[in-house]
C-alpha cells in the first residue's frame, strides 16, 4: 500500500466520536451508523486500492433532509466529511479519513421520474450508470456517457468525476448530458440546480459543479438527458505497420469532417496481451490497431465507413475489417474491452494511467512512452481512446518488490507531465482525487489554483466536505502513485475497465 | 508594472475613463490598479451588445478590443485559440477554409440593435451564452468552450480548461465563466471546439397553425433518430401594427409560403442521406397528410441565417423577451400567448423569442410568472422606452441568487468586474 499524505487529524473529533455517532444515530437511524471494525472496513478503499485508510464511521442516510441534517450537524461540530456513491473512482476520491464521517449514497437507488416527453430521467445518485439505459432502452433511448464501469458507477458519482467513456468526441462527457442536480453544501443548504431545461438561468453552477469531485457539495439527485438511439453502427478495425502511421490515419479522419463516435487505438503490447486473453482474433502482424465506429442513419454511415477504409489504405494500413453486423462489431471490441484483465494476466501489479494528448502528438507520444519504458526497465501496454486524445498507458511491476513501486511510481508522473508538456491535461476522465494531487502544479499556476482554492472556500468556508482531494496540500510537485492493481486484486476487478 | 506601462496608465487616467489595453498583462495591471481604489469597471467589447443586462454606471470603462487576433487554429485538433475580441465574422472566416465551423451558431444580435450585422466577439457571445438553432443537438456556447484565459477581480491572470476535449483536471470554470457577463472575470484568450460543416441542408416546412399538431411534430421530431439539427415554429404575427411586423418581408423564399403559420426542420449531411432521412421523416411524422415545401440548399442556409439572427425583431422598439422551457411545456405557454404577441419557438420546443409591448410592463410580469411555474427561465434582451426599471431582467431563485453571490465574492471579493450587469445584488 502506498502512502499519501492526509489532511491533520482534528483529534477532538476522534475525542468525541461516541458523542457523534449517537447523534448521527439521531439524525438517521440506529442501522444507519457503521461504526465497527468489521462494518467500516468495506469503505476503507475505492477503486485506487493502494491507498486504505478506515473512516470514523459510516453513515447511509436515506433521504435528502437526513443528509441536509447530517451536514448541518458536521458543521456545528466542525466534523470533515466524505461522500462517496458506489466506490468505483480510479483516483481515490473517495477515500475516507481517519476523522471524518464517510457519507455513502447506496440508498440513494431509485430512478425517480422517467420523462420521455422531456427526454429526461430524474434519478437518485446511487443509481447505476447503465440502469438508466435500462429503464429507457424500451422506447429506443439511452443515456449516452458510457464510462467503462457503468455497469457498477454511480450516476452521483458520474456527476462528481464528469466521467467520458470511448463516445465522449461525438456525445461529450457527463458535464454535456446532464440537465439538473440538487445537491446540499456542507452547511446544510439544499440547492436545486438547472431543471428539465437546456441550459439554466445565471451562473452555470451544473457546470461547476460536474466534475468537482465531492469538495463543493453532497449530490442527492441527478436530471439526465436522454437520446433516442442511432440507427446504425458499424466499425472497422485496422492495422498500421506503425505508430505513426496510425496517428497520421486518426487526424486525417478527423480533418476529412468525420467525427467517429468512438476511435480506440491498442499498441503491439496490448494487442498480443488482449488477445492472448481473450481470443479477440486480433491480427499479431501490425504495430497499432485503431477501432473506429461510426453511427448514424444506414446510408451516412455507410458512406462515411467506406471514406475511413480509403483514409486507413493511404495510410499504409496493412488490415481493414469492417463489422458486417452486430455480432462481428462486437467481436471487434472484446480484446479491447479486455485490456485491463489482460495486464493483470500478465504481471502480478499495473498501474493504469489516465492523461490526455492532442490526438495528433499521439505517435511522439507512444515513442516517449516506450523510451521511459526502457530507461525504468518496466514493461508498458498502450489503450488510447484517439477520438478525444484521451490515453491509458497500463505499466506493469512486482509490488513485492519495493523499489519497483516506486519506479512505477516516478514513471506514471513522468508520463502525466509528458501529457501536459504536449498540450494535453493530467486526467481526462478518472479525476485528481488524491492520486494527481500534487501533480496540478504541472499544469496550473498559483494564481489558477487560488481561484479554485476560493470557490472552494466560498462554498465550503470550514474545508470540510472531502479536504486533501484535488488540490496539493504538500505544497509541492511530488510523484504520487496511480490506479494499482495487485494480482487481480482491484476493487470490482470484474468491471470491464477501457 | 514597468515604467512604460505605468506612463501609459496615468495617461488613461488623466485623459478619460476609457482604458484600452494593448495585451493581457496591461489589462491585469489596470484590474489591480482599481481593485486598490475600490473603482468599478464596466468591461467591453465591440459593443455590438450592451443593450443586454442591466445598465452600468461605473467610474471606469475597460476595453478589450486590442485583444484580437487568432492565437492558433489546429483543424485536425478540432480548436481554435483566440484572442477574447476577436470578431466572430474572422473567426467563421478562418474556418470555413477548412470547412469547420463553430457548431453552436453564434447569434448576430446586430439585426435587432439596427438593422445590421454585427456578430460581435468571440468574448461577447461567450460572456452571453445565447446558442443559436443547433443547440438542442449540438449543446451550448458553454459545451464548446475548451478553456480560457483571464483576469479575475483581483488582477490575478487565471486560466483553466486547455485545448482538448477530455479534461477533468480541476473546476471547470469555463462553464462558470460562460454566460456570466463578464461578473466573473476580464476574459483575455479563448480556445472553442470546432466541428466539421456538413455537406448540405435541406428544410422542411410544414404548414400548420394547430398548436397540438405543432407540438407534436416536435414531439416526434426530439424522439426521432433522423437527426434535425433545427426546428422552429413562426406562428401569425398579430394583427396590431405596434409589433414589429415583418415576417413576410423576412422571409420571403421563392419556396415558403410566409404568410402562413409554418414549422420548419433543418436536416444536414450528405445529399444521399438527406434525401433518405427526409423520405423516412416523411414517414414517421405522417407529413403525407399535410401541406409541406421544401428548401433547397442555398435557401435553407440563408432561412436558417435568418432564424439564428433573430431577424424577425430586426430595429425593434418595444421589450424582446427570451424563454427557455422544457419543451413538452411549449403548448401551456402558447395557450397563453395566442395570437396577442408576436413570438416564435426554436429549439424544437424549447426556446421562445417574444415581444411585448412597450408600455406593457405587467404582462411582461405575467409572462415571467408563467415561464418560472413551467419550469423555465426568463430573461429580458431588449426593453423599450417604458420598461419599469424594478423588473428584473434576469430570472432566479433565492438559493441560486445565494451561490452566485458567494461565487462572484471568490471571484470578484469588492464587486468591481460589471457588478449588477445580470442581477443588482452580484
Amino acid at each position: 500500500m502506498s502512502n499519501i499524505a492526509l489532511p491533520a487529524i482534528d483529534q477532538s473529533t476522534i475525542n468525541k466520536k461516541e458523542y457523534i455517532f449517537k447523534k448521527l444515530k439521531k439524525l438517521t437511524s440506529s442501522e444507519n451508523v457503521l461504526s465497527h471494525e468489521a462494518e467500516i472496513k468495506p469503505y476503507e478503499t475505492d477503486a485506487l486500492s493502494a491507498y486504505k485508510q478506515k473512516p470514523l464511521c459510516v453513515v447511509l442516510p436515506e433521504n435528502t433532509e437526513e443528509i441536509s441534517n447530517i451536514l448541518k450537524f458536521c458543521y456545528k461540530e466542525n466534523i470533515k466529511v466524505v461522500p462517496r456513491g458506489a466506490g468505483t473512482g480510479l483516483s481515490g476520491g473517495s477515500l475516507p479519513l481517519q476523522d471524518a464521517v464517510l457519507i455513502s449514497l447506496t440508498k440513494f437507488n431509485k430512478i425517480l421520474e422517467i420523462d420521455f416527453e422531456n427526454k429526461c430521467v430524474i434519478a437518485q445518485p446511487g443509481v447505476t450508470n447503465l440502469s438508466i439505459t435500462h429503464a429507457v432502452q424500451h422506447k429506443g433511448f439511452y443515456y449516452a456517457p458510457d464510462p467503462s464501469s457503468q455497469l457498477a458507477c454511480s450516476i452521483g458519482g458520474n456527476v462528481a468525476e464528469n466521467s467520458g467513456g470511448v463516445h465522449s468526441l461525438k456525445y461529450g462527457t457527463t458535464t454535456n448530458n446532464i440537465l439538473g442536480v440538487e445537491i446540499i453544501l456542507m452547511d446544510g443548504t439544499i440547492c436545486r440546480l438547472g431543471g428539465k431545461t437546456l441550459d439554466q438561468e445565471g451562473y452555470d453552477m451544473l457546470g461547476l459543479i460536474c466534475g468537482s469531485e465531492g469538495l463543493l457539495g453532497v449530490i442527492t439527485e441527478v436530471t439526465v438527458k436522454i437520446l433516442k438511439k442511432p440507427q446504425t453502427v458499424r466499425a472497422a478495425l485496422i492495422g498500421f505497420p506503425s505508430h505513426e502511421d496510425g496517428g497520421n490515419c486518426v487526424s486525417e479522419i478527423i480533418a476529412n469532417g468525420i467525427v467517429p463516435a468512438g476511435m480506440e487505438i491498442m499498441d503491439k503490447a496490448l494487442i498480443i496481451a488482449t488477445d492472448n486473453f481473450s481470443k479477440a482474433g486480433y491480427p499479431r502482424n501490425v504495430e497499432l490497431l485503431l477501432i473506429v465506429e461510426l453511427d448514424g442513419t444506414a446510408s451516412e454511415v455507410d458512406e462515411l465507413i467506406n471514406k475511413v477504409s480509403e483514409i486507413s489504405k493511404k495510410n499504409n494500413s496493412l488490415n481493414i475489417k469492417i463489422s458486417k453486423n452486430e455480432a462481428e462489431r462486437l467481436s471487434f471490441w472484446i480484446g479491447r474491452k479486455a485490456a485491463f484483465p489482460a495486464c493483470g494476466a500478465m504481471a502480478p501489479d499495473y498501474y493504469c494511467m489516465d492523461g490526455s494528448i492532442p490526438r495528433g502528438k499521439l505517435a511522439e507520444a507512444l515513442k516517449e512512452i516506450n523510451e521511459l519504458s526502457k530507461k525504468y526497465n518496466l514493461p508498458v501496454a498502450n489503450c488510447f481512446h484517439a477520438g478525444d486524445g484521451n490515453l491509458h498507458p497500463l505499466i506493469m511491476f512486482d509490488g513485492n518488490k519495493k523499489e519497483e513501486l516506486k519506479k512505477t511510481e516516478e514513471f506514471g508522473a513522468e508520463i502525466l507531465k509528458m501529457c501536459v508538456r504536449f498540450g494535453g491535461a493530467l486526467t481526462g476522465e478518472h479525476g485528481v482525487g488524491i492520486e494527481k494531487r500534487e501533480l496540478m502544479c504541472e499544469m496550473f499556476n498559483d494564481n489558477d489554483i487560488q481561484q479554485q482554492l476560493s470557490i472552494k472556500k466560498s462554498l465550503d468556508s470550514k474545508n470540510l466536505l472531502n479536504p486533501g482531494k484535488v488540490y496539493p496540500i504538500l505544497r509541492k510537485c511530488a510523484e504520487e502513485g496511480r490506479v494499482h492493481v495487485h494480482r487481480g486484486e482491484e476493487k470490482f476487478p470484474d468491471i470491464p475497465r477501457f | 508594472m514597468s515604467t512604460e506601462e505605468k506612463k501609459n496608465f496615468q495617461t488613461f487616467q488623466d485623459s478619460n475613463n476609457v482604458y484600452k489595453p494593448l495585451d493581457e498583462r496591461e489589462a491585469s495591471n489596470f484590474i489591480k490598479e482599481v481593485y486598490n481604489k475600490n473603482l468599478p469597471i464596466e468591461i467591453i467589447g465591440t459593443n455590438s451588445k450592451n443593450f443586454i443586462g442591466n445598465k452600468l454606471q461605473c467610474a471606469k470603462v475597460l476595453d478589450l478590443s486590442n485583444l484580437s487576433g487568432i492565437v492558433e487554429y489546429l483543424p485536425e485538433e478540432l480548436y481554435i485559440k483566440v484572442k477574447a475580441c476577436t470578431p466572430i465574422n474572422l473567426i467563421e472566416k478562418t474556418l470555413e477554409k477548412n470547412n469547420q465551423q463553430l457548431a453552436f451558431e453564434p447569434i448576430d444580435f446586430g439585426y435587432i440593435k439596427n438593422f445590421k450585422s454585427n456578430k460581435g466577439t468571440a468574448a461577447g457571445q461567450l460572456s452571453c451564452n445565447f446558442s443559436g438553432s443547433r443547440r438542442f443537438k449540438v449543446g451550448s456556447i458553454r459545451d464548446h468552450v475548451l478553456g480560457f484565459r483571464g483576469i479575475n477581480g483581483k488582477g490575478d491572470i487565471i486560466k483553466s480548461g486547455g485545448t482538448v476535449v477530455k479534461n477533468v483536471t480541476g473546476y471547470d470554470l469555463s462553464k462558470l465563466v460562460t454566460g456570466s457577463f463578464g461578473t466573473l472575470v476580464a476574459l483575455t484568450e479563448i480556445t472553442f471546439k470546432v466541428l466539421p460543416v456538413k455537406d448540405s441542408i435541406n428544410t422542411i416546412a410544414i404548414y400548420s397553425e394547430d398548436n397540438k399538431i405543432v407540438t407534436k411534430l416536435f414531439d416526434q421530431l426530439l424522439s426521432s433518430s433522423n437527426e434535425i439539427s433545427g426546428s422552429v415554429y413562426i406562428p401569425n404575427e398579430p394583427k396590431n401594427n405596434n409589433y414589429t411586423i415583418n415576417r413576410e418581408k423576412i422571409l420571403k423564399f421563392n419556396d415558403l409560403k410566409s404568410e402562413e403559420p409554418f414549422l420548419a426542420l433543418r436536416i444536414e449531411g450528405s445529399k444521399k442521406s438527406i434525401e433518405e432521412r427526409s423520405k423516412e421523416i416523411f414517414k414517421e411524422l405522417e407529413l403525407q397528410k399535410m401541406k409541406t415545401s421544401i428548401l433547397d440548399f442555398y435557401q435553407s442556409k440563408l432561412f436558417w441565417e435568418k432564424i439564428n439572427n433573430i431577424e424577425l425583431f430586426s430595429g425593434i422598439k418595444n421589450n424582446l423577451l427570451r424563454a427557455v422551457i422544457p419543451p413538452a411545456k411549449s403548448l401551456d405557454l402558447m395557450k397563453h400567448l395566442k395570437n396577442n404577441f408576436k413570438y416564435y419557438i426554436d429549439w424544437c420546443g424549447s426556446l421562445f423569442w417574444l415581444e411585448v409591448l412597450d408600455n406593457e410592463n405587467e404582462k411582461i410580469e405575467e409572462i415571467k410568472s408563467i415561464v418560472v411555474k413551467l419550469g423555465g427561465y426568463l430573461t429580458i434582451i431588449k426593453n423599450s422606452e417604458n420598461f419599469t426599471s424594478d423588473i428584473d431582467l434576469f430570472t432566479i431563485n433565492d438559493t441560486r441568487l445565494l451561490l452566485s453571490k458567494k461565487i462572484k465574492e471568490s471571484f470578484d471579493p469588492k464587486n468591481l468586474l460589471n457588478p449588477g450587469k445580470m442581477y443588482r445584488e452580484v
